[in-house]
């Protein structure tokens, strides 16, 4: 059985649509992230890790209300407890938060006594075994170093990329697929803040993974690129990248096909904890595949042409023959 | 060719037994219950899995450094004294800057002796300044020396917690030092998830002191500066307390005491709860030999003063020093029965050397880890069936072949885990699922490939070569890409998404092998059967 014998897209004839189609995404993000910022000082919901503050988990044996458990975090003396249904409403959880209220880590552990007391008053102890129970309570002083961890992960990762291709093609294709890899974290960013989904620390996991992922596609691009390159000279560019795509376009779709299947599967029976992480891989699969098609490759021409409009010879052939 | 393909075959056979070893250890039996011992005895679950607590402590070493150099300005005074040079007074000027000591008043004419006394004591540890005009002397702990005390003090904490964790009964418990912070120290309990008994346990004393009494008790603040002249005296400290239990008020009040501890923490030997002459719970202590002849000394010059004993800053006691006591006494008061034993234990286990505060605390019941483990599973198998089933359909015969090499991958990367001890975190399950779907794809690589050699004519075996060569190079440049990712990962996340990082390189290594060359080995044993001019099914 194949899918893609002999595919002739005109891939590179179509940028215009595609650079039309990115940006689409990419300013609903932003504007999304904007908006969000504008309401709450962050531009993507986080998730406690980030925040900081108070998150605890409760599984009723039934069907929870709502607003009695709102009643009886009032009543205990907490008035700023967030009380939502978690997961679906079959799973009969509750998520009850209180955001950061002390930057002072002496009093730290309040807000979980005082959930806990209110809900021993009502409904028994919920450590027992019967009930399954998640606390999370996070110090400004911790939630402010995993900001900077993440943050110097993601800035680490793309640069060791970035590195990692200038070395073994040129520094045009490492520039290529990092403004490539940016796209794709900025619209899987985008669409956190679009859906209101929150960010937590696995979830950053995902987005590094998917830096990852939308370079392995990329390279593979590139490879067959640089191989055809090496073989014939005087094809010009855009009719070569078109062919290299068509050529690996078989590969790309099934390998990320099937990649995001098994994600897909990690997202419908992955269960309510990795919802985040598998939502960031499900969209960053699909947006890392496009990306190198219609975002590395396009950008690779663009930059020989403006090369030979300045005069240039052209950069891109004989690149790193002695590699080969 | 065939002795060397049966040679290939029995290295892959003896890799998979090694891996099953490393996945089941030697299990009791073949039923379902044994394997399943076997395998969790093994794999190590994270505790979003397992179900515990997880609690970052800062360790508040300043309060270390603050100790050691109080120390020091005892012995400054003794020093000087001792060689008979006057001083008006020794004493720390900035409460924010623990390290700096001050010695003021030193009269013009001693001001070179005296330098040279510090010079030769204290040169060592501290940096000095000073001995000019103003006739005062500066003592800066050195920088090395301070972090070096910080250090310890880091390390004392670590394994004093870890004692105290002990005897609360937990099964595998972790104490060690947090990296993504200084001076921060990573406590996780499996299994634990009422974390009020915990913290009273691992964090309650600070430290344990005994301090001379100077005057006491007051009403409050205001009677206590008034009785030492509205100033306080930079060696005296007002502490609250209700040591005035022997007079039968329960109320709160101020005593003045002398800064410098005569005895503290580390000094305390042992300590039992023991009933005094009254009947009433007490706790009784020996001290170390060195404490003991300091407690002595100070005992029998001061009969019939007061000392104080001081508990997490609040003075518990107040206590007659009828005689000298060497190195055996008793705490008094009336403390309950849980009072007396949480106050021996933590005389025992030796005081924390600093005060630990809660940066983070995380608990998962247990019934929720299992429920993460069962849809992490559910999602993982899944996702195997799935894309297994779609590699037959697609590659037909061919397609059996990247099934063996993705199961072999999954055992391979158990078996890893099983050898190397790593745990496993809901994360990492989820990377597991993810070494799944890109470990297909050198599969899928060197199958395209394959076929377009087979479209483009080549025989059989010369496709299935061509296929491997060109495929190999951009299964490299992805596998070495995606495991710099995974590093970092690595080096910057905490717990559970280090387990993702783990699984996840774990699985693309275990990829390389299998991908490569257990995919070889399977089409060359399928290549040895196909008859003259059959192409191989693709």
């Amino acid at each position: 059985m194949e899918l893609f014998h002999g595919v002739n897209v005109d891939w590179l004839g179509k940028k215009w649509y595609f650079l039309a189609f990115s940006m689409i995404f990419s300013v609903a993000g932003i504007v999304s992230m904007s908006m969000h910022w504008a309401h709450t000082g962050y531009p993507v919901p986080l998730g406690v890790d980030f925040r900081g503050g108070t998150e605890v988990q409760v599984k009723f044996a039934q069907t929870p209300d709502v607003g009695q458990i709102r009643a009886a975090t009032v009543a205990a003396g907490i008035k700023d407890a967030t009380v939502v249904i978690y997961d679906v409403p079959s799973a009969n959880e509750v998520l009850i938060s209180l955001p950061e209220r002390t930057l002072s880590e002496n009093s730290l552990d309040t807000g979980r006594q005082q959930i806990v007391s209110a809900l021993q008053a009502h409904y028994g102890n919920p450590f027992d075994a019967a009930t399954g129970v998640k606390v999370d309570v996070v110090g400004p002083t911790v939630g402010r170093q995993l900001e900077r961890q993440a943050g110097l992960a993601t800035l680490y990762s793309m640069l060791g990329m970035l590195i990692y291709l200038w070395f073994r093609f040129q520094l045009i294709y490492g520039v290529a697929a990092v403004v490539a890899c940016f796209h794709d974290t900025l619209i899987t960013v985008g669409a956190f803040a679009l859906t209101g989904q929150e960010i937590s620390l696995t979830v950053i996991a995902a987005i590094l993974t998917l830096v990852g992922y939308s370079m392995n596609d990329t390279i593979v691009v590139f490879d067959r690129i640089r191989e055809n390159l090496r073989l014939s000279r005087r094809e010009p560019l855009p009719d070569l990248v078109n062919r290299s795509i068509n050529q690996t376009l078989s590969r790309t779709v099934l390998t990320s096909g099937l990649t995001f299947l098994t994600v897909l599967s990690l997202y419908i029976f992955g269960g309510p904890v990795l919802k985040g992480f598998s939502f960031a891989l499900v969209v960053g699969i699909l947006i890392g595949t496009y990306s190198s098609i219609a975002v590395a490759a396009p950008m690779l021409v663009a930059w020989q042409e403006w090369r030979g409009e300045q005069g240039k010879a052209a950069a891109l052939p004989a690149a790193k023959r002695a590699k080969g | 060719m065939k002795k060397n393909l049966k040679n290939k075959v029995a290295l892959i056979v003896a890799v998979l037994l090694v891996c099953l070893y490393g996945i089941f250890g030697i299990p009791s039996g073949v039923s379902g219950k044994a394997l399943m011992d076997a395998l969790s005895s093994r794999i190590h679950l994270g505790l979003d899995l397992r179900g515990g607590a997880h609690l970052i402590l800062q360790v508040v070493v300043s309060e270390a450094v603050s100790a050691e150099t109080d120390n020091t300005v005892g012995r400054i005074q003794q020093d000087l004294k001792a060689a008979n040079l006057t001083f008006s007074q020794v004493y720390k000027p900035d409460p924010n800057k623990p390290e700096a000591i001050r010695v003021e008043g030193v009269p013009q004419a001693s001001v070179s002796a005296a330098r040279s006394l510090l010079d030769t004591k204290y040169s060592s540890e501290y940096d000095l300044a000073g001995g000019g005009s103003d006739s005062s002397f500066v003592l800066t702990m050195k920088p090395l020396v301070e972090k070096a005390l910080e250090d310890k003090t880091v390390q004392q904490a670590i394994e004093t917690v870890n004692d105290r964790v002990n005897s609360l009964g937990v099964s595998e418990p972790k104490v060690a030092p947090y990296s993504l912070g200084a001076d921060q120290i990573l406590v996780e309990l499996p299994g634990i998830s009422d974390l009020d008994r915990v913290k009273t346990i691992i964090q309650s004393t600070a430290r344990l002191e005994i301090h001379a009494v100077v005057g006491g008790p007051f009403q409050d603040e205001a009677a206590a500066l008034a009785s030492v002249g509205g100033a306080l005296p930079s060696d005296e400290e007002m502490v609250h307390g209700s040591g005035a239990l022997a007079t039968g008020s329960d109320a709160d009040s101020v005593y003045v005491l002398q800064r410098v501890s005569v005895v503290a923490g580390s000094d305390f030997r042992s300590a039992d709860p023991g009933t005094d002459q009254n009947g009433l719970r007490d706790v009784r202590f020996t001290l170390t030999n060195e404490a003991g002849d300091k407690f002595y000394d100070y005992t029998s010059a001061n009969v019939g003063k007061s000392m104080a004993v001081v508990m997490g800053g609040r003075v518990r006691e107040v206590a007659n020093i009828k005689s000298a006591i060497r190195d055996s006494g008793e705490i008094e008061g009336s403390f309950s029965p849980e009072e007396v034993e949480i106050l021996s234990k933590m005389l025992r286990t030796g005081a924390l050397p600093a005060s630990l505060n809660y940066l983070e605390d995380r608990t998962v019941g247990a019934s929720l880890g299992a429920d993460s483990i069962r849809a992490g599973v559910t999602a993982a198998i899944v996702g195997v069936l799935v894309v297994m089933a779609f590699m037959l359909v697609y590659y037909r015969s061919s397609g059996i072949n990247a099934d063996l090499a993705l199961f072999l991958n999954l055992v391979i990367l158990l078996g890893f885990m099983g050898f190397s001890g790593a745990t496993l975190t809901l994360p990492g399950i989820a990377g597991v699922i993810l070494t799944i779907g890109m470990g297909v794809d050198s599969n899928v690589l060197i199958f395209e490939r394959i076929r377009e050699e087979i479209r483009a004519g080549k025989a059989a075996s010369a496709a299935v070569d061509q296929g491997f060569a060109h495929a190999w190079v951009t299964i490299v440049d992805t596998h070495v890409t995606t495991i710099v990712s995974a590093a970092i990962l690595f080096l910057f996340g905490s717990g559970p998404v280090k387990g993702f990082a783990v699984t996840l390189t774990f699985g693309l290594a275990a990829n390389l092998f299998t991908a490569v060359y257990v995919s070889r080995v399977i089409f060359e044993a399928h290549l040895n059967r196909l008859k003259p001019g059959e192409m191989v099914s693709i």
